[in-house]
């Protein structure tokens, strides 16, 4: 089938199945799941620019989804939510900046490749490690459902007890911290986004876990919701600079629908070290594609 | 099952009323008019989100329902 806007012939039986699949891992792990869509994208002879608009469009109607149902469950803070999209949108601004300095430097592919593959690879490597061990001291404890605990929980304790006015009390998550950690967080994750690509929920889900101290099905929760504004946000710039196909993320989308929901509702049947030891794969795939297309001269 | 097959069939029927009655429109409004394009783009996305998230609850609901 014809896509006008960006002239590709792709089948929208495809595009609604690989929403599906992104809408499953949007839902459990609170990721927009970009490092998959994006290959998808351009296996199917979608150009770059489009792949990374149009997904990013793709992504505000799956988080629009997966944020609802995470919503009714009660794993969503909407005012931790609404702080770190202010982060965000200046990190993701700097990190484009970051990009363009690369860019005129002649050298932003080697670097962002270097920078991505020891990201993810430190991620999964912490998570496992982290995960496992909060596993293996709960043995026995730990029940199915939203209870949650994290063997590296004393350190996200120590930076709460830092009173840099002005502390932000955030009843929701059972959290009250400096403003200006959180900001700092989503900052970050901000300038992942928009140094590597994506929404960089990989980055951000696990930030909210141990920096912040917010239990683990409310920050895939409130990291849905803040993903919706800051790729709102994407979207728009992007689609001003003539990079999104509407109708393509529009099919995605219909798979998508379907997976967010299967994939917030699953989340009530783990428990939190769980879920961070499942989510361990993502940054692997992450680096791996990274990696082929670094050794291949390829883009996935 | 029933609901599923249901639900592909009105997704299908769907995005190809969408694509035949949105996507000349959509074509000329990003060659025209970036900015309009770029708010409609993100109004579009939504209100499909939050109508399919009913759709998609409700057949939730009934899958559940009939597996318990």
């Amino acid at each position: 089938m014809l896509f006008p806007i960006s002239g590709a012939h792709i089948s929208p039986i495809y595009l609604a199945v690989v929403g599906f699949l992104i809408g499953i891992l949007g839902g459990f792990f609170g990721v927009g799941g970009s490092f998959i869509a994006g290959p998808a994208l351009r296996a199917v002879g979608l150009d770059w620019n489009f792949a990374v608009g149009t997904d990013l469009a793709h992504i505000v109607g799956k988080s629009v989804v997966a944020a609802k149902r995470h919503r009714a469950l009660g794993n969503v803070d909407l005012k931790l939510g609404l702080i770190m999209a202010v982060g965000t949108i200046g990190g993701a601004e700097v990190g484009a900046q970051l990009i363009q300095m690369l860019k005129r430097a002649g050298n932003v592919n080697l670097v962002v490749s270097v920078v991505s593959i020891a990201v993810y690879l430190s991620i999964s490597t912490f998570m496992i490690w982290e995960s496992r061990k909060t596993l293996a001291s709960s043995k026995g404890r730990l029940q199915k459902g939203k209870r949650d605990h994290s063997e590296f929980g004393h350190v996200a304790h120590a930076i709460q007890r830092m009173k840099i006015w002005p502390m932000v009390k955030l009843p929701v998550s059972g959290v009250t911290i400096s403003l200006w950690v959180i900001l700092l967080v989503a900052f970050v994750g901000g300038l992942f986004s928009g140094f590597l690509g994506g929404g960089a929920g990989y980055i951000r889900m696990p930030s909210m876990v141990y920096v912040l101290g917010v239990p683990t099905h409310l920050a895939v929760g409130t990291d849905l919701f803040e993903i919706i504004i800051s790729a709102s946000y994407g979207t728009f710039t992007h689609a001003v600079k003539g990079n999104v196909d509407i109708l393509i993320a529009l099919v995605m989308h219909t798979g998508a629908a379907i997976g967010a929901q299967i994939g917030a509702i699953s989340t009530q049947y783990f428990a939190g070290p769980k879920i961070r030891l499942a989510f361990v794969p993502l940054p692997l795939i992450g680096a791996a594609i990274v990696i082929y297309t670094l050794l291949s001269g390829h883009k996935l | 099952m029933v609901e599923l097959a249901i639900y592909a069939v009105l997704v299908i029927a769907y995005f190809f009323l969408v694509l035949h009655f949105l996507g000349g429109w959509l074509h000329q409004l990003e060659l025209r008019h970036r900015y309009t394009y770029a708010g409609v783009a993100i109004l579009l996305i939504i209100g499909q989100a939050v109508v399919l998230e009913s759709v998609t609850t409700f057949l939730l609901r009934i899958l559940r329902g009939r597996s318990e």
